[in-house]
């Protein structure tokens, strides 16, 4: 098994379960079951809802619980990561995220947001905020694969990255200004190899930070758009 | 098993042709490597989600844009709904690689951001259009999947 030179990743987490455990948050009934499998695949538990709200009933955030502990409510599952849609009726993905790090117990669940349109302030507002990552759909199984890194384990933050690709440590800029290059209208090239093989060099590698904010936002912006720079 | 072996060449044709002809594209194979022993209807069982789904969507979009509805002057036509609708639509065809459908649904929905009525109508139809072809090619696929399942007994 591949390290790259980084602490090889622990799949199991700290807490007693043996599996990560994801809450997927979709309004489209087809994306949550294509999320749903992708991340079956991988080796996740899954809890599939569908709209903001709910995402945050389940957590036990809502409105009419202030603490996850009143009325003896306990999550059934530690989450470990949270993936959520943009664009949704009522409550969008950003302000779930929102939520989500306003809230002291679970901020410190990664939340990655999935949007089917690549528009650059919507990524910034998201990353600013506290978010992981961002995807562009349609997701695909690299996407998920790149996203287990950020749940593995919480003391080591590595550069997940497809191994068969044999992409340097930065996978998950690397990946996600990948997705960025690729114009929606423009029908998919082939399988996905991650392209941007030049952008390799980064000291953020090999980090141990935890805190889910730092690096990533740094490193991604100035590198995205001079991505951006040579699309559309 | 001469048989077997010509219905997998026929699906294994098939199959290229729907992407050589822009009707799929690299998505689907992401969801056929999402099918494995654990999970063996899992393509035909998302497909089946988004037909479900394309065809409630079409009818909403078809409401209000219907031209026997009376009262359908521009100004009656809410481009919001209809966007919303589209962009619906636009995922989910994305997310099974429905190619065609998915741009149309780009085209769809700039019509109704400039509040084009015409453009809308026409779009409409060419999302219908383009849907039920892949509809059809789809079903035909699945058909043969099946035929060979039995055949390979």
């Amino acid at each position: 098994m591949e390290t790259d030179g980084v602490v090889s990743i622990d799949h199991v987490s700290p807490e007693d379960s043996q599996e990560v455990h994801v809450l997927a948050v979709d309004d489209s009934l087809v994306d949550r079951k294509v999320i749903e499998r992708l991340l079956k695949i991988s080796a996740c538990k899954v809890t599939a809802v569908d709209s903001g709200i709910r995402a945050l009933q389940f957590l036990g955030l809502d409105e009419q619980r202030r603490t996850s502990e009143s009325d003896g409510f306990v999550p059934s599952l530690k989450v470990d990561l949270i993936i959520t849609d943009y664009c949704m009726p009522e409550m969008t993905g950003y302000e779930l995220l929102k939520k989500i790090k306003e809230s002291s117990m679970f901020r410190e669940i990664p939340v990655v947001i999935m949007s089917s349109e690549n528009i650059l302030p919507r990524i910034d507002r998201c990353l600013e905020e506290g978010a992981e990552d961002f995807i562009v759909k349609p997701v695909k199984l690299s996407d998920v694969k790149r996203l287990k890194g950020y749940m593995a384990t919480r003391e080591v933050k590595v550069g997940s990255h497809d191994r068969r690709s044999g992409a340097e440590g930065v996978g998950i800029e690397i990946n996600n200004k990948r997705k960025l290059e690729e114009e929606e209208e423009i029908s998919d090239v082939s399988s996905s190899p991650p392209s941007i093989s030049t952008l390799s060099s980064s000291p953020f590698a090999s980090s141990p930070s935890s805190s889910p904010t730092s690096s990533p936002s740094v490193l991604a912006s100035p590198i995205r758009r001079l991505k951006m720079s040579n699309t559309d | 098993m001469d048989g077997l072996v010509q219905l997998q060449k026929q699906l294994v044709d098939y199959t290229a042709s729907l992407f050589r002809e822009g009707f799929l594209d690299d998505q689907f194979n992401q969801l056929q490597q999402l099918q494995d022993e654990s999970n063996p209807e899992f393509v035909v069982e998302v497909v089946t989600l988004f037909f479900e789904d394309a065809e409630r969507l079409l009818n909403e979009l078809s409401k209000t844009l219907d031209s026997s509805f009376p009262n359908r002057g521009q100004a009656s036509i809410d481009f919001k709904k209809l966007d919303a609708h589209v962009h619906q639509l636009k995922g989910s065809s994305s997310s099974i690689g429905a190619q065609r459908v998915h741009s149309v649904c780009i085209s769809f929905r700039n019509s109704c951001e400039e509040q084009n009525v015409e453009g809308c109508l026409k779009n409409l139809q060419q999302v219908r259009h383009e849907y039920s072809l892949v509809k059809t090619k789809l079903e035909t696929l699945f058909r043969m999947e099946k035929q060979i399942l039995e055949a390979a007994g």
